[in-house]
């Protein structure tokens, strides 16, 4: 069939205007008959012995209706689980009571609820709640934490939570072969807070006539969040509703389920009443997931014409005072495997240590161990160029899986499905004029200008996933994913997607996509997602699995309708089916164009279901549940150019170019979109973001005045192009988008600055790039002292 | 993130407004673009019992001319500061300062006053009012005062304006035609307040430094003037290399603050790079 412009074309989105005029619903916007309000009380100490909390003060306050601790929920209230078990791992999973009990764990930890018939009110009435604390040490570094003198749980030995390796290829061996020499690095990847515009909110209404449950929550998947609470808030998974309304970002910190959710779902059912809790942005910060925090080791082996033989990682990962729900599996599977990067290394050891500190929780964060691999990996390129007096571009190129090559399997145990690395970086040399790059930077060396370029060939695995392969790395669920279209007797289109976007613009791609397949026009496609109720079934948004996964639920959802609609014709024009001809939304006979029917004429006959061929069902739907075969491996070459101020240290990003390649693309603009988004907050990374807690567990950049969080207007114009290689895992052959620029693009402004200051011999620089860190070295090099 | 219960009252004038803390006393405060007491309220370090909101008092708004000298009303937003025709021309180096404050949303809301009156150690307004000479015009029970800049400023957070006072007018010389200017920044990544920042303004005679005034906030706990580095240049040669060693003399005995993103140490050498590089501007701006 011809593609029409449909599918490809840079069609605006169609959630914007509602987004950008205010006229969109989130969960804080919803008013309810009889609604009243809760609000945490939180432990100002990040470790301490809960001795007595008095609640008799918050009680008698105005408008208060009830004060709940920890006692009031047991039995009542599950623990929080955690979803991702990993195996062989030795892994802890110490209980996430949802109130504090006898101990608290982290600045942040809720010990009470206040619920009252204002906000205000409840607010106020909080800090009416008294509680006693013995103030215990609180241990926050992780190689501390390790020495075990501060057990964050007292079941578990060292704070360590598991130990996880993976070995691909034999590394001791190779690194003894003849002509093999290793270098290595210490990569502190820190701690990012996520920073969503919407914070979380939850509202929960219980219907004590019906006995359900309805709950509105900020959450990346409605059906897990459904299926969780049912355990913990003890309520049969088909007596409950899961809803979420428009959802103002999540960037993985929206996957998780959290213990507001599971409490206020309880309360709701205890009072008899709707409640509805919404997080403050300090809260924000201090008890919804962080992101990334990781210590490693990095050694790799390499010859001297620049081929990599092998990499060892040893890293510490931060999981803060509990085990969010997908916490464990972020920095094993989705790190280690991807450790080989873009390139042919042979051996691959890797060692992560779990670590339980007395911080906030680390789960998913836009990239999600994968950032964190393809850093260590993109800087070792670097690090390895730098050794041995070679181009970072030309060790790149050496090591590179070639496109002929593919589908390959690399020493981690993934097969990357389909790739054309050295098209990306040629086409990202030629935008940046590299040669001319590297004139211009010696000249300005000359005049004491420092300018640096820096590289990333990145891959990424997403996609997520095949059910059996993300079920044999502990993960407790499947990761196939659910649709239904829906041709009503008009010909108008519902699309039902068990993912849930919150940003990402699928109302729009989706409907493309039908719009595509069914020949009808795309205002005449609906995409509804986000409510157990309506949607089947879903795993939900995130991982960059929505299009690939999800996308492709709904292509096929939409070939069967059209079979259906086929068979219709071919049964009221008496003709075989295959002498028909489906072409921009019309079936006609081969040969005979004038004898045919369109497709919203086909949708009325399958309702009036007057002349149905024998045996056929009424109605124009079909279901499909798609499980792939594999995950999708985007990849390309972001280059990065800077410019350091010696005097200061201030780094200023002169050019950004990213060369991706997410297979067929449905909507250009949304997927320069994407990238946009995902390369300021990688850059954001490598420059600015870092959070940070002082010895005693208290986060110092606890606000958006403190925390360096990114702006617009500190960024050049992004130069962006695509290659196009499609995967053969789905039959689009679509490659998910989400996370790319975030994994890409921190390792290439670290690379860059450190290009830029090679003059002083500076060979590495921890993120972020504070001007005052970048001015110290430049100082110590100079021998100033600094 | 949602601050204790207040009362909240409309000023329509000054006088009513001052009759207003008088009555009320340490438990009232005023509001004027709350871009700094609202924060503070809703982090409940700052729990005034009244809010005094002085937006609709007209004589506290707008920007004028009076001989030489420009005057502009306390509630006059950053943005008005920074666009306006009338200091851009008369008072450069004020509209230079206005627009690098915060971002605009912040410019658009928060006010020349409301940020002299509240006094953060990180504001840019601070070294710009006293490089130029403004003189602070207030009103209490007891009258009008004016009090210089060069008093103003007393501590961090604190100005000479008493309890029961309002900021209501800032009166700044108009700068002489040929006296160059500049403010120059480094900006905090979180809160675009100054780690450091210098504001300048330089006589130039002949290409001999005829007068040099320079001022510094963001390093410690209040804005200052750099005498040292003022009486260095006067008279000498207005180039690099003078500039250079008089900038030199920044870090001499100025007091600096650790902040999480430079520590007291950089932010004195903060203080020699921006104090040349602030020179050099003003040094293009200046008729030679």
């Amino acid at each position: 069939m011809a593609v029409t412009q449909i599918f490809g074309a840079r069609v605006r989105r169609r959630e914007d205007p509602r987004l950008i005029t205010g006229r969109a619903t989130y969960t804080d916007d919803l008013v309810l008959p009889d609604l009243c309000y809760a609000v945490f009380v939180r432990s100002p100490h990040a470790h301490a012995r809960i001795r007595r909390i008095d609640t008799t003060r918050a009680k008698a306050a105005t408008g208060v209706i009830d004060v709940f601790t920890a006692v009031d929920l047991d039995g009542k209230v599950g623990t929080i689980p955690t979803a991702w078990l990993i195996p062989n791992a030795d892994l802890k999973t110490p209980p996430h009571p949802p109130l504090a009990k006898e101990k608290v764990r982290h600045v942040g930890d809720a010990v009470a609820v206040v619920v009252a018939c204002s906000r205000d009110e409840a607010y106020d009435a909080a800090a009416l709640v008294e509680v006693e604390y013995d103030v215990l040490p609180a241990v926050v570094d992780m190689e501390q934490a390790l020495r075990g003198d501060v057990l964050v749980h007292d079941g578990v030995p060292q704070n360590r939570a598991f130990l996880w390796t993976l070995a691909g290829g034999d590394y001791e061996s190779a690194v003894k072969e003849p002509g093999v020499r290793t270098l290595r690095q210490r990569l502190i990847n820190q701690r990012l807070i996520p920073t969503a515009m919407e914070p979380r909110a939850v509202v929960a209404q219980y219907n004590t006539g019906s006995g359900e449950l309805v709950v509105w929550s900020t959450t990346q998947n409605p059906h897990i969040l459904r299926l969780l609470l049912s355990a913990t808030a003890g309520i049969p998974e088909h007596r409950i509703r899961v809803v979420a309304p428009e959802v103002g970002g999540g960037f993985g910190s929206k996957i998780a389920h959290y213990p507001e959710e599971a409490v206020v779902a309880h309360l709701a059912q205890r009072l008899g009443r709707p409640v509805k809790w919404t997080e403050t942005r300090r809260e924000n910060y201090q008890v919804t997931t962080h992101g990334r925090d990781h210590v490693t080791d990095l050694e790799v082996a390499f010859r001297d014409d620049g081929t990599v033989v092998g990499l060892r990682v040893r890293t510490l990962a931060n999981l803060g005072a509990y085990l969010s729900t997908a916490a464990p599996g972020v920095p094993t599977y989705l790190y280690g495997l991807m450790l080989s990067g873009a390139y042919k290394i042979p051996h691959i050891s890797c060692e992560v240590v779990g670590v339980f500190t007395n911080t906030t929780p680390v789960d998913a964060y836009r990239g999600a161990g994968r950032p964190e691999a393809c850093y260590a990996v993109e800087r070792a390129m670097d690090l390895v160029a730098q050794e041995l007096g070679l181009d970072p571009v030309e060790v790149r190129r050496k090591n590179l899986i070639r496109k002929e090559e593919f589908p390959y399997t690399v020493a981690t145990g993934l097969t990357y499905d389909s790739g054309d690395y050295e098209r990306a970086l040629d086409r990202a040399l030629q935008m940046l004029n590299y040669a001319q790059f590297r004139a211009d930077q010696a000249q300005a060396r000359r005049q004491g200008r420092y300018l640096g370029v820096g590289f990333s060939t990145y891959v990424e695995v997403c996609g997520l996933g095949p059910s059996k392969v993300v079920g044999s790395t502990g993960f407790q669920g499947g990761l196939w994913e659910s649709a239904l279209v829906r041709m009503h007797p008009t010909g108008k289109v519902t699309v039902l997607t068990g993912t849930s976007p919150h940003g990402q613009g699928e109302e729009t791609t989706f409907a493309q996509l039908v719009a595509q397949e069914l020949g009808v026009p795309l205002e005449d496609v609906e995409v509804l997602h986000g409510d157990t109720d309506a949607v089947q079934w879903g795993w939900g948004t995130y991982g960059s699995r929505t299009t690939p996964v999800g996308g492709t639920a709904v292509y096929l959802a939409a070939q069967r309708v059209k079979e259906k609609a086929k068979r219709i014709v071919a049964h009221q024009l008496e003709v075989s089916p295959d002498d028909l001809v489906f072409e921009a939304g019309r079936f006609h006979v081969r040969g005979a164009p004038d004898r045919g029917m369109t497709i919203q004429e086909v949708a009325l006959q399958a309702y009036l279901a007057w002349n149905l061929p024998e045996g056929m069902e009424p109605g124009l739907e079909a279901a499909a549940n798609w499980d792939p075969s594999n995950f999708v491996f985007p990849f390309g070459t972001h280059a990065c150019v800077v410019e350091v101020d010696p005097d200061t240290g201030q780094v200023k990003v002169l050019r950004y170019i990213a060369v991706d390649d997410c297979g067929r693309v449905i909507n250009p603009l949304i997927v320069d979109g994407q990238v946009h988004g995902g390369v300021v907050q990688g850059i954001a990374q490598a420059l600015w973001e870092g959070a940070v807690y002082d010895a005693n567990g208290n986060l110092l950049t606890g606000s958006l005045s403190d925390y360096a969080f990114p702006k617009a207007g500190w960024f050049p114009t992004f130069q962006t192009d695509r290659t196009e290689t499609p995967t053969p895992t789905n039959p689009m052959g679509v490659k998910g988008v989400g996370e790319t620029g975030t994994i890409a693009a921190t390792p290439a402004v670290v690379n860059a600055v450190m290009d830029a200051l090679a003059p002083f011999g500076i060979r590495h620089l921890d993120m972020p790039l504070w001007p005052e860190k970048v001015w110290r070295a430049i100082q110590q090099a100079k021998g100033g002292g600094a | 993130m949602i601050p204790a219960a207040f009362e909240y009252v409309r000023a329509k004038s000054v006088r009513e407004a001052v009759s207003l803390l008088q009555q009320h006393g340490g438990r009232a405060k005023l509001l004027a673009g709350g871009h700094s007491l609202l924060p503070l309220m809703k982090l409940r370090l700052s729990q005034p019992e009244m809010l005094i909101d002085l937006g609709p008092v007209d004589e506290l708004r707008g920007i004028r001319e009076d001989g030489n000298s420009v005057v502009i009303g306390a509630m006059t937003t950053h943005d008005e500061v920074a666009t306006s025709p009338v200091v851009r021309d008369r008072v450069p180096l004020l509209a230079e300062c206005a627009a690098q404050i915060g971002d605009v949303q912040v410019r658009n809301r928060g006010t020349l006053g409301g940020s002299l009156a509240h006094a953060d150690p990180a504001a840019d307004y601070p070294a710009a009012v006293l490089v130029l000479d403004a003189q602070m015009e207030c009103e209490g029970p007891a009258g009008a005062r004016t009090v210089p800049a060069s008093q103003w400023f007393v501590d961090m957070l604190t100005t000479a304006l008493r309890p029961d006072e309002i900021l209501c007018r800032v009166r700044i010389p108009a700068q002489a035609k040929g006296v160059g200017w500049s403010y120059v920044k480094l900006p905090h990544p979180a809160s675009g307040y100054s780690l450091l920042g210098v504001a300048c303004l330089l006589t130039v005679d002949a290409g001999t430094v005829r007068e040099a005034r320079v001022a510094i906030t963001g390093a410690g706990p209040k804005a200052v003037r750099l005498p040292t580095v003022e009486q260095a240049l006067a008279g000498k040669p207005a180039d690099q290399a003078s500039f250079a060693e008089a900038a030199r003399l920044a870090s001499d005995g100025l007091e600096a603050t650790d902040d999480l993103y430079a520590s007291a140490e950089y932010k004195r050498h903060l203080a020699v790079v921006y104090t040349k590089r602030g020179l050099l501007r003003a040094l293009e701006r200046a008729a030679r």
